[in-house]
């Protein structure tokens, strides 16, 4: 679960991180109210989840009200790279002197936490690792030890820190060690991590994700989810409990096992077809979770034609003809279905598709020919 | 033979009373699996259909001489349920549970290469399957037979696509080995085919990989300085955006690392066929076969 700038601030304040003051706003009076009691200059900026805000006119200075007034206007309901701008943050400006990085990551490889440092920040950190890979020091931390003042150490001389504020750096690596542990974050990153003209320490901005399988030991972050940035059919899908997707085609997928269905969808475009979609029905598919699904997956209005691709291990074949049955009754879709089911009680599905008799639904026998009847139905 | 799990293996269900875990668990033991023992706090001294029940895992072991544990719990028990199993002395971990926090995996995965006696397969993965021997897991053992084809894979439904089509060309398995679909697993890719580099029965070996996470990188390394005997590749996922969780919690491709593509051509690089899907795997390693007879 990515977390917008705000959101993340919140969570680095709890753990001590400094941050510039600031407040959250979606709409224009309730910015400028924002602005004065911050008291200006205050900068206005974007809460989407994307990079590159900044260029695209989402962040602006506003030295006083008529100015603030005027760039929330402009911002709100802007649209950057796809994604609608909803909420603004209205943060007291901050004087820049130096601009560095840092971030932790999960280390899949290591499998251990990795953070990292650099004195080049405020710019895309994976051109400082192509142009300039000496500018950041990383060090691995023991998952069960945790965080040393050395560690910090070690990073801000490597990464050559200014002297005078290598201790303060280093404090703050350990409180963002501490939010990225106690908030069970896969990633944290300060970019830029600010050092003003007062030599004091800062996070100006924040990008954070939590691990969403562990959303359940903190139901703050939790609500935090922003409904409103999200896709509608990914929305739809997460109300049902369903993994879902949204890709641009127009061929509808559904299937069962995260592996299968990306396989599928790999098969489809080798076909010639574009999937619209990635939707795992799950293991042990009941028929009304596949009435859901079809339901998510036929909002989508790009749809031209379905993919059931079920091989069926716990999850029964017949359950899933059951459940295409009862959407068939109750949803009437108006696009060819191309049914492929293998393995549990595969012969029973079949069948009942038969009785069923449903209209302009393809029962296929192999993976590969259900890829390719699928894209030529979809035209 | 066969690896990890056999005919020695004596397996303790944590999680035996529960739905899933009943289900699965009795499955396992129909299929021939010595089960000695489940464990649920509190339970102590009941039964599942002639099973005993323990209320501790290392109770479980002083008195079944339990080998192996399968973890059947939920996310937020499983991690102390694995850390209880390999405090009990127990060699073969294998976690079917999905949704585990991954901070939580990150201490377990550490604790256990630490300690060095253990061996974790998992989280969120169907388990492993020896075909005519045992099955510890959820992997439905009827669609793989006895043979030599040793299956190791991040996914479930596709392997058991992947043994059909096998099965089909007339070849069975020695092991099939689920490592699961989370990003921080007990076990590799580069374990587990370093087992059936060592096992006998094993002649031929596919490895199905996905985006995410460099391990099938650096398996095709290994596969180069290691593995004499033939390996076959597969890849899900060329169609996956950046940035987006493709059901798996480990399956993402972040940027520009992780990609289907570059892990396809890292294996080709170093001599690794890599099918296109899973029948054109399924065609390999049966052309394979008929070359080496």
């Amino acid at each position: 679960m990515d977390l917008l700038e705000y959101q993340g601030k919140q969570l680095f304040s709890k753990h001590g991180v400094p941050v510039p003051e600031g407040r959250p706003a979606s709409t224009v009076d309730e910015a400028v109210k924002a602005g004065d009691e911050l008291g200006f200059p205050v900068v206005v900026k974007a809460q989407v989840l994307i990079g590159g805000r900044g260029k695209a006119g989402g962040v602006k200075l506003a030295k006083d009200g008529d100015e603030l007034r005027e760039h929330a206007t402009a911002i709100l309901g802007m649209d950057i790279k796809g994604f609608t701008v909803h909420e603004l943050y209205i943060e007291k400006a901050s004087d820049i002197d130096e601009e560095y990085y840092a971030a932790i990551l999960l280390d899949r490889t290591a499998k251990k936490p990795m953070v990292m440092m650099s004195r080049k920040g405020g710019m895309d950190i994976e051109a400082v690792a192509d142009e300039d890979p000496d500018a950041i020091a990383t060090v691995h931390i023991d998952p069960l030890l945790g965080f040393s003042d050395f560690h910090a150490r070690r990073l801000g001389f490597d990464a050559q820190i200014a002297g005078d504020v290598v201790n303060k750096v280093g404090a703050l690596l350990s409180r963002l060690y501490e939010t990225f542990v106690e908030e069970d974050a896969v990633l944290v990153e300060v970019n830029p991590l600010l050092i003003t003209k007062d030599r004091e320490v800062v996070a100006l901005d924040s990008k954070v994700t939590i691990d969403g399988n562990a959303l359940y030991r903190h139901p703050d972050t939790a609500a935090m989810r922003n409904p409103s940035a999200e896709d509608p059919q990914e929305q739809m899908a997460h109300e049902r409990g369903l993994t879902y997707v949204k890709l641009d085609g127009n061929i509808g997928i559904l299937g069962n096992g995260a592996g299968l269905v990306m396989s599928t969808l790999d098969v489809v475009a080798q076909a010639g077809g574009k999937p619209a979609n990635f939707l795992d029905a799950g293991g042990g598919s009941k028929a009304d979770a596949i009435v859901n699904a079809v339901e998510v997956i036929l909002s989508d209005p790009k749809v031209t034609a379905v993919l059931f691709n079920i091989f069926g291990g716990i999850t029964r074949c017949d359950e899933v003809a059951n459940g295409l049955v009862t959407a068939f009754q109750q949803l009437n879709p108006q696009v060819p279905f191309v049914v492929r089911l293998d393995g549990t009680n595969d012969e029973e599905g079949r069948q009942i598709l038969a009785d069923a008799n449903l209209p302009n639904v393809h029962v296929e026998e192999t993976m590969l020919g259900a890829a390719a009847k699928v894209v030529e139905l979809a035209g | 033979m066969s690896i990890l799990v056999g005919n020695d293996t004596k397996l303790v269900v944590s999680g035996l009373t529960g739905r899933e875990g009943s289900f699965h668990g009795l499955n396992n033991k129909r299929y021939g699996t010595d089960v000695v023992a489940g464990m649920t706090p509190g339970k102590g001294g009941s039964d599942v259909e002639g099973i005993p029940i323990f209320n501790t895992v290392h109770e479980a072991v002083e008195e079944t001489g339990a080998n192996t544990s399968m973890i059947f719990v939920p996310p937020r028990f499983a991690a102390d349920s694995i850390l209880e199993a390999a405090d009990a002395g127990i060699a073969l971990i294998i976690c079917i549970t999905e949704g585990i926090p991954v901070h939580d995996m990150l201490r377990v995965y550490t604790q256990i290469k630490r300690s060095g006696t253990t061996r974790l397969i998992g989280p969120n993965c169907p388990g492993v399957l020896s075909p005519g021997k045992a099955n510890v897991g959820i992997i439905p053992a009827h669609f793989f037979s006895e043979g030599n084809v040793g299956v190791v894979s991040r996914s479930g439904t596709l392997t058991y696509q992947i043994g059909k089509e096998l099965a089909e060309r007339g070849l069975g398995n020695s092991s099939i080995v689920g490592i699961g679909g989370d990003p921080v697993a007990g076990s590799s890719f580069i374990d587990v085919i370093a087992k059936f580099e060592e096992d006998p029965e094993t002649e031929l070996i596919v490895m199905c990989g996905e985006i995410g996470g460099e391990e099938e990188e650096r398996t095709a390394d290994y596969i180069a300085e290691h593995v004499t005997k033939p390996v076959i590749g597969y890849i899900a996922g060329f169609t996956a955006p950046p940035g987006k969780t493709m059901g798996h919690a480990g399956a993402i491709v972040s940027g520009s690392k992780g990609t289907a593509a570059a892990k396809a051509e890292a294996l080709e690089a170093k001599g690794v066929r890599v099918g296109r899907t899973p029948t054109e795997v399924a065609e390999i390693a049966a052309e394979k076969v008929r070359t080496a007879v």
